[in-house]
């Protein structure tokens, strides 16, 4: 169902590369840890040499050869341009408006790009206590584009979220392991699906009424140039 | 002003305290924090952006009474399962939570720290967080736009781990640094522990220097960050990280852990002792 299967590549490679060819060479992208991580060190090594990575530990242009298991690895302050305090990074950097992309990923996320990182059930005594926004209801409003990586599952997009961590107005692209989602008139819209997915299969992956475009496409997979960058920064790395 | 990590944390911290152990990834004040576990504090309300592995364990062993934060995870693990046992369950005690955004956090800090009354933001907008939370909206008087502010951290006791201090108690960190300045800047008592005391600080690039004026104490404690690090004197220990998920899952587990090397240990070079013997032994 998902874009595994004969080609040699995995759905998370599939949802890195996607998401790193939507990025513009020298664009500053706030990343965090894991797929979007993953996915602006594959843009810096490919089509995006002068890609900017920011992490919100404070390291801005971090320059990793191995893929961070943390947001604080001592690598990405080596390699960075600059270090800055926590304060600094949220209030000048981030609220300053110098961020292009901001990546996020959640629990839920409903039609409208609105995510869930905080809580399953009830916030006073919920099913599922999870780590909790972190930066990304400031990251969701301040920088001037969001993407989104995440895996497509009935439970992950759902109809109504149990809690709203972060706002959608400025989700542009929602990236999973199935296909590609755009807002469209206000509403994710499914505008691609990965080579060896169905439509069908798709909306059974999706707790909400899908929209789906009339021009569908199918994404390109992965390239021996793409496959090998990646595959060079995961060996390297922990993830 | 140079005393050892048990007086430090047994003179200046007081059950009951609002205590602040900063580390953002890095210079995490591991040692400190297992001292308050060994002296037994008790209701604690425990201020921290990203309380990761050690407020699991002050957590999981009885120490805290409220937690005030932004990200309660183990960072590229996933959960941090005492924390999950606390909310979820109460166990071993109910844990009452103020929880805000980083930027939230970081402005609460930096307006304690300049002694403001509220940190002010662009922020909290349109979630639902701002219902469960302390966060009002202030008008600019100048432009009119709705901002928000959030009350400031006055934590009574904040802690961090440098790297170096010299012998007067000047304390010099470098690296990633996080938000540990405004945490000291912003408490009522600091306590600072480090990697080494030199007889003179150089300065680092991107370092920064907290003068002993305003540390209370400084306690040598060498890798007293881990599993966090202290950049140019330890590495991070990644394995620890991914190993706590299953020692912390668990609640006699957890328990039996912290007893061997949290609580039958004395200080920071007993606790590295004891993990190097478990190791050999596996």
């Amino acid at each position: 169902m998902s874009a595994n299967g004969d080609g040699g590549f995995s759905a998370d490679e599939m949802m890195a590369v996607e998401a790193a060819r939507r990025l513009a060479d020298g664009t500053v992208c706030f990343v965090g840890i894991g797929l979007p991580s993953l996915a602006a060190n594959l843009a810096r090594r490919t089509h995006a040499p002068n890609c900017v990575l920011v992490y919100e530990s404070g390291t801005i242009g971090a320059k990793p050869t191995r893929l961070p298991l943390s947001i604080g690895d001592g690598e990405l302050a080596e390699t960075a341009d600059a270090v800055v305090s926590v304060p600094e990074m949220f209030a000048y950097w981030l609220q300053g408006g110098r961020i292009d992309v901001g990546f996020l990923g959640a629990a839920q996320i409903d039609r409208h790009g609105n995510l869930n990182s905080t809580v399953i059930g009830d916030y006073g005594a919920p099913k599922v206590r999870l780590p909790g926004g972190g930066g990304a209801p400031e990251i969701a409003t301040g920088a001037r584009d969001i993407f989104v990586m995440l895996r497509q599952t009935p439970r992950a997009f759902v109809e109504r979220l149990d809690f709203t961590t972060s706002v959608g107005d400025r989700v542009r692209v929602v990236v999973t392991d199935l296909g590609i989602l755009e807002p469209r008139e206000g509403e994710l819209t499914l505008v691609a699906v990965h080579r060896g997915v169905e439509v069908d299969d798709v909306r059974s992956a999706t707790g909400w009424d899908l929209r789906i475009a009339p021009e569908m496409k199918t994404t390109e997979p992965p390239s021996d140039a793409e496959l090998s960058a990646l595959r060079a920064l995961e060996t390297k790395g922990h993830t | 002003m140079i005393v050892p990590l048990n007086d430090a944390i047994r003179d200046l911290v007081r059950d009951g305290d609002t205590v602040a152990l900063e580390g953002f990834t890095h210079l995490i004040p591991h040692a400190a924090g297992h001292e308050l576990a060994r002296q037994g504090k008790r209701e604690l309300t425990l201020v921290r952006m990203t309380p990761d592995i050690v407020y699991d364990q002050l957590i999981g062993i009885g120490c805290a009474r409220k937690l005030v934060f932004s990200w309660g995870g183990n960072p590229g693990v996933g959960s941090l399962h005492r924390f999950r046992d606390a909310v979820e369950n109460a166990w071993p005690l109910e844990l009452e939570l103020e929880e805000h955004s980083h930027a939230g956090m970081a402005a609460a800090y930096a307006a304690g720290a300049a002694n403001l009354p509220f940190g002010l933001l662009r922020g909290y907008r349109g979630g639902d967080l701002p219902a469960h939370t302390r966060v009002e909206t202030v008008t600019c008087p100048f432009t009119g736009e709705e901002l928000a502010a959030v009350p400031s951290h006055r934590p009574d006791v904040g802690i961090i781990h440098a790297q170096q201090a010299d012998r007067r108690g000047n304390v010099q960190l470098w690296g990633i640094l996080g938000v540990q300045k405004e945490a000291v800047l912003a408490a009522s008592r600091a306590i600072v522990t480090v990697e080494e005391i030199v007889d003179e600080i150089e300065l680092r690039p991107g370092g920064i220097v907290l003068p002993s004026w305003v540390v209370d104490a400084v306690s040598l404690a060498p890798g007293g960050a881990h599993p966090s690090y202290a950049h140019g004197y330890s590495d991070r220990d990644n394995d620890f990280y991914v190993g706590w998920d299953e020692v912390s899952r668990d609640r006699d587990r957890f328990r039996a852990w912290m007893q061997r090397h949290v609580l039958d240990t004395a200080d920071v070079a007993e606790y590295h002792a004891s993990l190097a013997a478990e190791m050999t032994a596996a």
